[in-house]
């Protein structure tokens, strides 16, 4: 919980890792050049003082998460999305027996989600059943860009991805995060484009489709599928910390997000280790759209509260302090939110 | 001797000044991406680099392989070098580079046809955005007009300037007309919107602008973060989030800063 000027928030990080990219666990240079890829983002990013050195980088362990996230971080739960990534690392990025192991070592703290790829066929649904019921899984994380022998991406829309959403429906696991990455066959099209989220999000109604880094780098795309779809999501996952390094831009971000798909579809992360939670928890608080920004409505304490945890708390069911909850807006399932603050003049 | 090979240098940047990031709608050489150019009487070699070993690699080798068209182009380049630095796919794209092997040759499996699509669906953003600026500096510019006006705005009520000719430069580049009665607010089919039309469709092309900006700027850091030094490569782009007093400089301020 974070508490400031009399408020308080409960915060979910809806989007964290415990990775080890140690040389020791690289496959290949595509190991080296995914963590050294992931660093410049972090050095890019983040304040000096916040930046870590590349040895501290490469692994964290459970210890270090738990005071990160829970001891400065201002953290009350926490969701591991963990990629695989089993073309570039040994025993996989997301390290999945001590993220299991740190979850079951600090109950109503930490969920674990796991993944699937749908390349992996029967076996791989078998493997599902199994997960799901070892985790008790809730959700799942896809990258729709890992690599996997030959094939370098999937498409949310192939026909096993569906048999896999189908056993989800079925077990239970309702929510599907969803990293768009950059190579994906056929290199024909745009690798980013979102549009499989439509289809599956209109196929499976029940279930829900997050969003990570809500879309970037295809904003637009995404707030254009989500503002027709109720049950697309956005994850804050990378966008987070453009609140320190281009705070007007940040700015932008989330008065789309807010035009399009509205305060209850937002969830907030830091994203660790990429980024920890505490400088964006403390900027995200002290957070307001500029005021020359007319074409954006001003964020409320009320918004801010939902993005920060209510709303990822409320997709996972998780117990939040009476005091602390907030009801739903009542606004549209579809379309934009708020045209009356659209000011076209304003940029 | 000095005096041709400095020449050649300058014909090489105008060639390279050709080749666009279909993504960010911005020419290579403006973004940083060229790493360095070696001229020898009739030979070139270039490196491009880009801000990480995970750009998309259609991207990457459509600027890469468009770099080694450009340079062919000019007449005494008789042996022309491309090179992808640092990418994923570094190996496969330089050896395709190399042998000529176009995209398919390159790719094999992954490709299926072409990259015409890519690029058309990236000259349409691209467009939109172009369009979004227009129409938003004439909304600033005229006060007491309505959104919905804007559905009959023609070329020729736009002012001439950066980025009317830019909006210009964007329909041509996906075969819409540039006459002076053309409509500026369409889709990229060249059809219009009626007048209760418009405001959404503003809004959603200023979404298409927002990210097209917010991209080229992250590019931009994070080329500098990888390449120190590379920021000094890059030309100045805007933000596209400057405050509407900002973007209007008054006259006087300009000429004293040309």
């Amino acid at each position: 919980m974070y508490t400031k000027d009399g408020e308080s928030y409960f915060i979910v990080d809806a989007h964290i890792a415990l990775w080890d990219a140690r040389p020791e666990n690289q496959k290949n240079v595509h190991g080296k050049q995914f963590i050294d890829c992931f660093y410049d983002y972090h050095a890019n990013l983040s304040p000096d003082a916040e930046k870590w050195t590349y040895e501290e980088y490469l692994y964290q362990g459970g210890e270090r998460l738990v005071k990160d996230l829970f001891e400065d971080g201002y953290v009350d739960h926490a969701i591991f999305q963990p990629a695989h990534l089993g073309e570039f690392y040994e025993t996989g990025f997301g390290q999945t027996e001590e993220a299991w192991a740190l979850t079951q070592a600090h109950p109503g703290k930490l969920t674990y989600n796991h993944h699937f790829d749908p390349r992996n066929g029967e076996a791989g649904l078998e493997q599902l059943y199994l997960d799901a019921q070892r985790f008790d899984l809730k959700g799942v994380k896809l990258y729709t860009a890992e690599w996997h022998g030959e094939s370098r991406g999937y498409k949310l829309t192939d026909p096993w991805a569906y048999r896999y959403f189908e056993a989800c429906r079925e077990l239970g696991i309702t929510n599907i995060h969803i990293h768009k990455g950059p190579t994906i066959r056929p290199l024909d099209r745009d690798a980013f484009d979102v549009a499989d989220v439509d289809h599956v999000a209109t196929d499976f109604t029940d279930l829900n489709f997050v969003v990570e880094h809500v879309g970037l780098p295809r904003l637009e795309d995404f707030c254009w599928i989500a503002t027709q779809e109720p049950n697309v999501h956005g994850g804050l996952a990378v966008a987070m910390p453009f609140i320190h390094t281009r705070p007007r831009y940040f700015a932008q971000i989330i008065g789309e997000l807010l035009y399009w798909i509205g305060e209850d579809r937002i969830q907030f992360s830091s994203d660790y280790a990429l980024w920890t939670p505490r400088w964006l928890v403390e900027a995200f608080v002290d957070f307001q759209i500029p005021e020359d920004m007319t074409e954006y409505a001003p964020i409320t304490t009320e918004q801010k509260k939902k993005i920060l945890g209510l709303n990822a708390a409320r997709m996972y069911d998780i117990d939040v302090p009476a005091e602390l909850r907030l009801p739903e807006a009542d606004e549209t399932e579809t379309g934009p939110r708020q045209p009356e603050a659209a000011d076209m003049a304003a940029v | 001797m000095l005096a041709v090979l400095t020449d050649r240098h300058a014909d090489v940047r105008s060639a390279l000044d050709t080749v666009i990031d279909p993504e960010l709608d911005e020419p290579v050489t403006d973004l940083g991406f060229v790493r360095s150019v070696d001229v020898e009487v009739d030979a070139v070699t270039v490196h491009l680099r880009l801000p990480t070993s995970f750009c998309s690699p259609n991207f990457a080798y459509l600027m890469a392989s468009d770099a080694k068209d450009a340079l062919a182009a000019l007449p005494w380049a008789d042996r022309v070098v491309v090179e992808l630095d640092d990418h994923h796919d570094s190996d496969l794209i330089n050896r395709g580079l190399a042998a000529d092997a176009g995209y398919v040759g390159t790719f094999g499996h992954e490709a299926e046809s072409d990259l015409d699509e890519l690029r058309l669906t990236f000259r349409r953003k691209a467009h939109t955005a172009a369009m979004e600026r227009c129409l938003t500096r004439l909304l600033r510019a005229e006060p007491d007009r309505t959104v919905a006006s804007l559905s009959t705005v023609t070329l020729a009520e736009l002012v001439h300037d950066d980025a009317t000719a830019a909006l210009r430069r964007r329909r041509e580049a996906i075969g819409l007309a540039t006459t002076p009665r053309a409509r500026v607010m369409v889709d990229a089919s060249g059809a219009g919107y009626a007048p209760d039309d418009v405001p959404m469709a503003l809004r959603r092309a200023r979404s298409t602008r927002i990210s097209i900006d917010g991209n080229a700027h992250f590019c931009r850091g994070l080329l500098a973060t990888r390449y120190p030094g590379s920021e000094a490569d890059q030309a100045y782009r805007p933000e596209g989030t400057e405050s509407a007093d900002v973007t209007f400089i008054p006259l006087a301020e300009l000429k004293e800063h040309p």
